[in-house]
């Protein structure tokens, strides 16, 4: 019996078909991920409380329906937003109890006693466009970070973003546990107290 | 002499493509790693606004969607022309929100229900107002992790154009 040798495949088209599945995933799949200002909400019904804030105490930001900025009673472009946001949160103008040692603001007696104490409160028209609402949000929680990076940087050496990164890639329990409680005490410094409205009108 | 001639009558030698279903096949599994399928087909406008203060979003299974935009151009003559919300494909409206939250919650393993995270895809020239909204519906449904998904960029960009 004589021996044939099995026909061989063309295998020509194999390009053909790898490239069709090929471009199938070009067009179904993204490669991009997602960045995004990540927020907490505050939880639903919460008891309005008389809690007592002093106006010093209170940083007022406003946006109008035209998008434009009224800080503390005063009109703002928006890229001057985080200077003033700086300038009082690290005022420092408490005494006794609420002194803030590391406060390196002006003390001025009329701006916020204690990091702490400082509330920023946001309120928006309900026709305020969104792009000016996040610029407006960016802004603020830039001071924080400004600040939390420079308090950092003076008590460990490496600023408050970095160490966010660096407990992402640690492994280790005990340099995690140590940085965890880095972080915490960084946060507790200049907790972000940020407070908004519900839109009116 | 015969030698010499045979070598100059002769054309150029193909190109053996014997490799190149390997090449593509190559190309084809990096494409199948690396990327994630897409999820919805957006039926509105999607502009971004840009920020700087960012954080990356990991686990793409943990994160729910709600996009908000005016509808794009080839469904505004259905959908009409103020900013409406998408879900999942669809146009919806602010009592399915509700309704789509607890669902995504219910595929979502229990141990995780806590990591899941909103994140609002919504166009940069809509109204506060629609934003406020999804707001209130997400806190009634104690869905308080959010993020405002944005481009990385200078933020005072958004105010000048």
């Amino acid at each position: 019996m004589a021996r044939r040798s099995a026909p061989t495949v063309n295998a020509g088209s194999m390009a053909d078909i790898a490239f069709l599945l090929l471009i199938f995933f070009l067009v179904s799949t993204t490669i991009e991920t997602d960045y995004g200002i990540s927020r907490k909400l505050p939880p639903p019904n919460q008891e309005p409380t008389d809690a007592v804030v002093r106006d010093r105490n209170l940083f007022q930001v406003e946006l109008n329906q035209f998008d434009e900025l009224l800080v503390e009673g005063e009109i703002m472009k928006v890229d001057g937003l985080k200077k003033a946001a700086i300038a009082f949160l690290d005022n420092g103008g408490g005494t006794g109890k609420l002194l803030c040692e590391y406060c390196k603001g002006s003390h001025d007696a009329t701006s916020s006693d204690n990091p702490n104490a400082a509330i920023i409160s946001l309120n928006n028209s309900r026709e305020t466009s969104y792009e000016a609402y996040i610029a407006v949000q960016n802004e603020l929680i830039g001071a924080y970070t400004t600040l939390r990076n420079r308090e950092a940087r003076r008590l460990y050496g490496v600023s408050f973003v970095e160490m966010e990164e660096l407990l992402k890639e640690t492994k280790g329990e005990k340099e995690r546990e140590v940085l965890k409680k880095r972080i915490v005490n960084i946060r507790e410094m200049f907790p972000q107290k940020l407070s908004e409205a519900n839109p009116v009108n | 002499m015969s030698k010499f001639k045979k070598k100059k009558s002769g054309e150029l030698p193909a190109i053996s493509t014997a490799s190149l279903p390997d090449i593509v096949f190559m190309l084809l599994f990096f494409f199948m790693v690396a990327t994630v399928m897409r999820q919805n087909t957006l039926m509105i406008e999607n502009r971004l606004p840009v920020a700087d203060q960012v954080e990356k979003l990991d686990k793409k299974g943990l994160i729910m969607y709600i996009y908000a935009g005016k509808p794009s151009s080839r469904y505004r003559a259905s959908a009409g022309n103020q900013a409406r919300i998408q879900l999942n494909d669809k146009f919806a409206e602010l009592s399915d929100i509700k309704p789509f939250i607890l669902a995504e919650r219910a595929d979502t393993r229990e141990e995780l229900v806590n990591s899941l995270i909103t994140a609002l895809k919504v166009d940069g020239k809509t109204n506060m107002g629609l934003v406020g909204d999804i707001k209130k519906e997400l806190r009634e449904v104690q869905a308080l992790k959010i993020n405002y998904s944005t481009r990385v960029g200078n933020a005072l960009e958004n105010i000048s154009n």
